[in-house]
């Protein structure tokens, strides 16, 4: 067995023990040894990549001492690899783009919990990333919930208060669904294992028993995953939750914890219940209607709303039902689409929100449109951010945004069952995006005469702006060069299999 | 179907609470029934792993009497994912109780939606 093996096992146990480390710290170290566990992390998930594609196969990693259908495991395939670069990267960012503001917003005493919140994120998104055992798998969600809800409210308001309590509860009904699908899955099986539970479901569908239990376990876990990803009607918690918590933190729960979500669930599709299976389950049509019915309504949320924290959150309504529409096509090709936009809606979204927060404080601290008006030439780099964040949710070429609309399209053709109604959507919603988006940086870039506000210069925010900076060069690469990436991606879901 | 519905009378009630449970979670307007509402979901779920992990005339799976022959117990393996369960579910439901009693500080009321009223009308 090689070293470069335990890389999984390695990143998952640092950021969960630092997280532990950083509650005795003082404020300052834990604020570095963060940074450096994330991009650790990162790193060890990079060299971990480049080793897989060079062996070309998945291997599993034996946790403890029992084999195979006893024992827990760790799997790790190209696919898992690039989710947990592409997390870390994203979270290095986020965090280094909220700085300041958690230095502003959240009492000093309170910045050691933070760390801990995002280590014990990190490790649990990792967790979900590279497990193959889904008890396991339902342990770290839970995890990932109480995490995600610290982050929430980290700053104490009653409005923050109130979110993190409506998420909790939404979050709570997902997991019971979540884990009541697990235990009737582990009854029909006898296995806990991904790979075990797969063979076994094989044997009960050639068999032809069993049915409507099958069903019943594959629509639970499906709607309990759905539910904590906010999939078009369950997303009441969510424009409260990312618009009002501090900036890093919204970031992060719209580009990493449902998204972890969502490819717990891929990984279920593939690895559990197997695809074939799930393609002959109606459940498939439901998550289908529900991502139309999510991209049409999360943008017209977005268009009414009137703050721009806010608009950006029900923005993410709209793309998370893109996801589910890709996987609710039933094709390889939808879901290469839903990962790679997986990949870019978090690229996107954390730029956005980043960019936000910077074209809120030239505005005295407001986020009314209303006030917004020429905030991008008082802060010129987060005018440029947002300007390329919302061009790449539109979907003009050269950004990430358009790649992913047009594997969506391209899958959509594949599918003649499904092709006419999500071409429809995908045209509808792209213009629903272009409204509000474009409304938003046409406000941004409006000349005022004389402005009340204070403009900022590049001095006082050099961290800031080569955050966004990195975050533009992001965006770009995934839409340039996308075809290696895509390429990954399909060997990646084709190791699931 | 339903004729097995009386000889699993054990899974049966576990599914008529775990809808009590998931119900109350989510249309209760009180915090407190609401996750009143979440344990009595969680135990339906342990109770439902309990009973189909169990055996019947087995025992116990601790060795004692030096009987180590398999079919003397019964599967160990559904009461350990219980007692993993019963550890989440008790650290979710600290988790909500104290965010009730931060929101019961500041308003003074348990209903939620009333506590949504009252921030918009502060429009924070």
């Amino acid at each position: 067995m090689d070293f470069i093996q335990n890389f999984p096992f390695f990143s998952i146990i640092l950021s969960m023990f630092s997280g532990t480390v950083c509650s005795v710290l003082p404020r300052k170290a834990a604020r570095w040894v963060n940074t450096i566990v994330v991009s650790v992390a990162g790193i060890l998930s990079l060299i971990l990549l480049i080793y897989l594609i060079g062996t070309g196969e998945s291997y599993t990693y034996m946790m403890g001492h029992f084999p195979a259908p006893w024992g827990n495991e760790i799997r790790a395939g190209i696919l898992e690899a690039l989710m947990a670069l592409f997390f870390c990267i994203i979270m290095l960012l986020s965090m280094l783009g909220g700085r300041k503001k958690l230095d502003d917003e959240v009492v000093e005493s309170k910045h050691n919990l933070y760390y801990i919140l995002v280590n014990l994120l990190l490790s649990s998104l990792l967790a979900l990333v590279y497990t193959n055992d889904l008890f396991t798998a339902y342990v770290f969600v839970e995890i990932n919930t109480i995490a995600a809800c610290g982050l929430i409210m980290i700053r104490q308001n009653g409005r923050t208060i109130e979110a993190a309590v409506r998420y909790m509860i939404m979050s709570l009904l997902g997991s019971g669904m979540l884990l009541l699908g697990i235990c009737m899955l582990y009854d029909l099986t006898g296995h806990l294992l991904m790979s075990n539970i797969k063979e076994s479901v094989e044997l009960i569908m050639a068999e032809g028993t069993y049915h409507v239990p099958l069903l019943i376990t594959i629509a639970l876990m499906s709607v309990g995953l759905a539910i904590k990803s906010a999939l078009f009607p369950f997303h009441a918690w969510l424009p409260d939750a990312y618009g009002y918590s501090i900036v890093s933190s919204a970031a992060m729960l719209s580009s990493l914890v449902s998204k972890g979500y969502i490819f717990l669930l891929m990984k279920i599709i593939y690895r559990v219940i197997g695809f074939d299976v799930f393609d002959g389950s109606r459940i498939i049509d439901v998550l289908f209607v529900f991502g139309l019915m999510g991209m049409i309504f999360g943008s017209l949320n977005a268009i009414e709303e009137n703050d721009i924290r806010r608009m950006i959150a029900f923005s993410s309504v709209a793309q998370i039902g893109y996801i589910y529409m890709g996987i609710g096509m039933g094709t390889q090709a939808g879901m290469t689409a839903s990962v790679f936009h997986i990949l870019s809606h978090a690229a996107t979204k954390s730029l956005l929100f980043i960019a936000a927060i910077g074209l809120t404080d030239v505005s005295g601290g407001s986020r009314k449109f209303i006030d917004l008006t020429g905030a991008a030439y008082r802060n010129k780099w987060a005018g440029v951010a947002f300007m390329v964040g919302s061009l790449s949710m539109v979907g003009v070429p050269m950004f990430s945004g358009f790649i992913s609309k047009l594997l969506f399209a391209q899958a959509a053709v594949q599918n003649h069952g499904k092709m006419l109604p999500a071409l429809i959507v995908l045209a509808i919603s792209t213009i629903l995006n272009a409204i509000y988006f474009m409304k938003t940086v046409i406000r941004i870039y409006t000349p005022v005469e004389e402005s009340k506000y204070e403009s900022i210069t590049f001095k006082n925010m050099k961290l800031y702006a080569v955050t966004l900076v990195c975050f533009i060069i992001l965006n770009v690469v995934l839409g340039i060069s996308s075809q290696p990436i895509v390429d990954l991606i399909e060997q990646g879901l084709a190791m699931f299999a | 179907m339903g004729t097995n519905l009386f000889s699993n009378y054990g899974e049966a009630v576990a599914m008529i609470l775990f809808v009590i449970g998931f119900t109350n979670l989510l249309l209760q307007k009180n915090l407190i029934k609401k996750i009143i509402g979440l344990n009595i979901m969680d135990s339906a779920v342990y109770l439902f792993l309990a009973e189909k992990g169990y055996i019947n005339g087995r025992t116990v799976p601790i060795v004692v009497n030096g009987v180590q022959d398999v079919e003397a117990y019964i599967n160990p393996i559904p009461s350990g994912l219980v007692l993993t369960g019963i550890v989440v579910s008790v650290s979710v439901s600290a988790l909500m109780l104290s965010l009730t009693i931060r929101l019961y500080r500041r308003y003074h009321t348990l209903d939620l939606d009333e506590i949504s009223i009252r921030l918009k009308k502060e429009g924070l």
